[in-house]
């Protein structure tokens, strides 16, 4: 057991996936000398050569392209996109080859790509360096998409993308990437199963990446109001583990769920519809969303506003609990 | 690792003399002559010269200024442009008003040629807008942060140019990393197929962050328009006077109905790549010393000494201009106020949403009762 930051924990899993197994490959930009823009990749390419480790033209579509002609071959490509947003001009390739080449060929072609992406805001940057992708992506059959929370998920589920026989967009915290925490190489937990990460009672808070930590602050100051939230890390957002969150809501009977991306067509707002549609005669009340705001990324002075925290989170509690919330009003206390 | 494209030697002998980046004053500060590009700038008078090194010095500044204040915690962000004046206040000043620019975000010495006020450079890198200046005001679209997007931008407005019948031109501002998008290669295949009155100007600054330019292309980047039936020229980007002769000659070309045009300014990205790149990690000290060695700046400041025309009068009013405008930037970007929060919700459509206008009054309600201290003591 060791204690690593998010970063050092994948780059971890990055060098024990090259030393398992020669055909894995690393392809993406400044991944190499520089070990990437978050330094995830520092020092692979000293130690596994250029071969291994390779950087790449600038040019997302080449990336992702190139490795579906090295899954051809038999190899395992982990691709690195520098930043959410930069993910789109490889859109194509990911949505329409990488996604449905095993169905299209009745299962004789494997696509064996990880495709790692920071995504999230939080870090003051520039546009195009804050966004939260995903839902792209779930919309598409075919494809694993996992975002991980923590320097275990980081390691353990990084190491299971790359094993994994399908493709997996896997989305990084990058908020999260200078946190620490402890990492035991032997642990695992199936790359599609969601994790109940904090036991409740009065309500299931259902979240992701970046947010798992929020919503850890959330549950611990709700319960110093002596209200029981129990916090749900989703792992996986395609397909989703939705037997761990029924579980839980059929024992709660309220559900909050909370993301960083816009609530339109989002995670959550699949997440509010299945567990409606199984769940409906256990809920005490309609589910809520916290989440992006319906609007692009907005200029980082204004992204404390767009992202949902603590005490919005603590808003929607208060709504499906039947409290005073920012959309009842708020009636003074007799 | 790779070698970057420094053995120009090497290259001209396998692709001809015309490889050799084009030179009309050298890192002494000599003019040197060259037939076809001369005449281009022969109406450059004494003035226009030192207007041309009170740009370089002024660009320079602001540059310094800017990286200054992310030094200091003013700003998020900035990519220095160090190093890379010359080429682009050499293609700026040779453009019309009302031509149309599309740059990544390097480009802030063009949008100083522009007549971008300076405040306006700053609120996208202190995160207060997601643009500073209305771009019809300064025939200068906002920059684009997405590699290489901007090159289909200026062939499509290009385009419209040509259907109006008017003789604007549209140019592109990109880098070599660039080169290696679809993005611009699908404009430079578009841009050949409709003739279309567009420059592809390309600063070769060596480096695409850590990446050598010669990971983006094996032979100059110049030789690649030619096989889209893109005429191309290869010029010393530290120049100023060849990067100015080349863009007028595209232009005049592209004005003319001669269609697009590609140039590669040859030069060096002297800083990071932005603040926070750390290319002491990657970067190769001898061929940076190399290329300091052929200072846009000071090259220009050699000749106009030579010439007698770097007078204490011109020194001191050129210096002072920078100092103005390094004040400028500093003030502007100081008084920058935090957006109000429900501007978030603003210009999201030109005409408006009821399900968005319900998102931004839930939350305007939110914030009501969160300033008025009701959340916390509510049980
Ligand atoms: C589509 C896309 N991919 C990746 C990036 C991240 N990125 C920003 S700048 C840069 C290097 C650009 O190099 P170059 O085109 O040579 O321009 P320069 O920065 O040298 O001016 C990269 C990889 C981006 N902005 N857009």
């Amino acid at each position: 057991m060791t204690t690593l930051t998010l970063a050092k924990a994948l780059g971890l899993g990055l060098r024990r996936a090259l030393e398992d197994d020669p055909r894995v490959v690393i392809m993406g930009e400044d991944v190499g000398t520089l070990g990437g823009v978050f330094r995830v990749t520092d020092g692979l390419q000293a130690d596994f050569g250029a071969d291994r480790v390779m950087d790449m033209p600038l040019a997302e579509s080449g990336i992702i392209g190139t490795a579906v002609g090295l899954a051809f071959r038999g190899y395992r490509p982990v691709c690195e996109i520098q930043f959410d947003g930069f993910i789109y001009p490889g859109f194509d390739q990911i949505v329409a080859q990488v996604a449905k080449l095993h169905y299209r060929t009745a299962g004789n072609v494997r696509m064996p790509i990880t495709i790692r992406v920071p995504f999230g805001g939080g870090i003051g940057a520039v546009e195009h360096h804050s966004e939260s992708p995903e839902a792209y992506f779930t919309h598409t059959s075919g494809l694993r998409v996992v975002a991980c929370s923590n320097p275990q998920d980081g390691y353990s589920m990084l190491r299971q993308a790359i094993a994994s026989d399908d493709p997996v967009l896997f989305f990084e915290p990058k908020r999260r990437y200078w946190v620490k925490g402890e990492v035991d190489e032997t642990l695992d937990l199936p790359l599609h199963a969601a994790r109940v990460v904090l036991p409740g009672t009065d309500v299931t808070l259902v979240t992701y990446g970046p947010l798992v930590s929020t919503a850890l602050d959330a549950a611990a100051a709700a319960l110093a109001d002596g209200i029981s939230i129990e916090v749900i890390d989703l792992r996986s957002l395609s397909p989703v583990d939705f037997a761990t969150v029924e579980a839980s809501v059929r024992r709660t009977g309220r559900l909050v769920i909370t993301h960083e991306a816009a609530q339109f067509g989002g995670v959550g707002a699949e997440l509010a519809a299945v567990i409606t549609e199984r769940c409906f005669e256990h809920l005490e009340a309609a589910p809520a969303r916290v989440t992006g705001f319906d609007t692009p990324y907005p200029a980082a002075k204004l992204e404390e506003h767009f992202l949902p925290d603590l005490d919005r989170i603590l808003d929607a509690v208060d709504r499906v609990l039947g409290r005073q919330n920012s959309l009842t009003g708020w009636v003074a206390s007799a | 690792m790779r070698e970057t494209v420094s053995a120009d030697n090497e290259l001209a002998e396998l692709l001809g003399p015309d490889w050799v980046p084009v030179q009309l004053l050298t890192p002494d500060g000599d003019r040197v002559a060259h037939p076809d590009y001369d005449p281009w700038i022969a109406d450059l008078t004494d003035d226009d010269l030192v207007a041309l090194y009170e740009d370089l010095v002024v660009v320079r500044r602001i540059d310094t200024e800017a990286t200054a204040l992310q030094r200091q915690g003013e700003l998020g962000l900035w990519p220095p442009l160090l190093g890379q004046e010359a080429a682009q206040i050499g293609s700026a000043r040779a453009l019309r008003d009302d031509d149309f620019v599309f740059t990544s975000y390097r480009e802030n010495a063009v949008a100083y040629c522009r007549g971008v006020e300076i405040a306006e450079l700053m609120p996208v890198w202190r995160g207060t807008a997601l643009s500073g200046w209305n771009p019809f005001d300064v025939g200068m679209a906002t920059p684009a942060v997405i590699i290489g997007a901007q090159a289909l931008h200026a062939t499509g407005y290009a385009l419209g140019c040509q259907k109006d019948g008017v003789d604007s031109v549209a140019i592109a501002y990109f880098g070599d990393g660039a080169t290696s998008q679809g993005d611009v290669n699908e404009a430079m295949i578009f841009a050949a197929s409709f003739h279309a009155p567009v420059i592809f100007f390309c600063q070769n600054n060596q480096w695409a962050i850590s990446e050598p330019v010669g990971l983006q292309a094996a032979r100059p980047i110049a030789g690649r328009a030619p096989a889209f039936g893109i005429p191309s020229m290869r010029v010393d980007g530290n120049d100023v006077l060849a990067v100015m002769a080349a863009t007028r000659i595209a232009l005049d070309r592209a004005r003319n109905g001669g269609g697009p045009m590609f140039i590669e300014a040859v030069t060096y990205r002297m800083g990071p790549h932005t603040t926070s790149d750390d290319p002491g990690r990657y970067e190769n000290p001898a061929e940076k010393a190399e290329w300091a060695a052929k200072d846009p700046v000071d090259r220009l400041e050699r000749l106009l000494a030579a010439a007698g025309l770097l007078t204490d009068g011109v020194r001191e009013r050129v210096a002072s201009r920078a100092a103005a405008v390094a004040a400028e930037l500093r003030a502007g970007c100081l008084g920058l106020a935090d957006p109000e929060p429900l501007t978030v919700f603003d210009y999201v459509y030109a005409t408006g949403d009821p399900e968005l206008e319900r998102q931004r009054s839930q939350y305007s309600a939110y914030l009501r009762l969160f300033d008025a201290g009701q959340f916390g003591d509510a049980s």
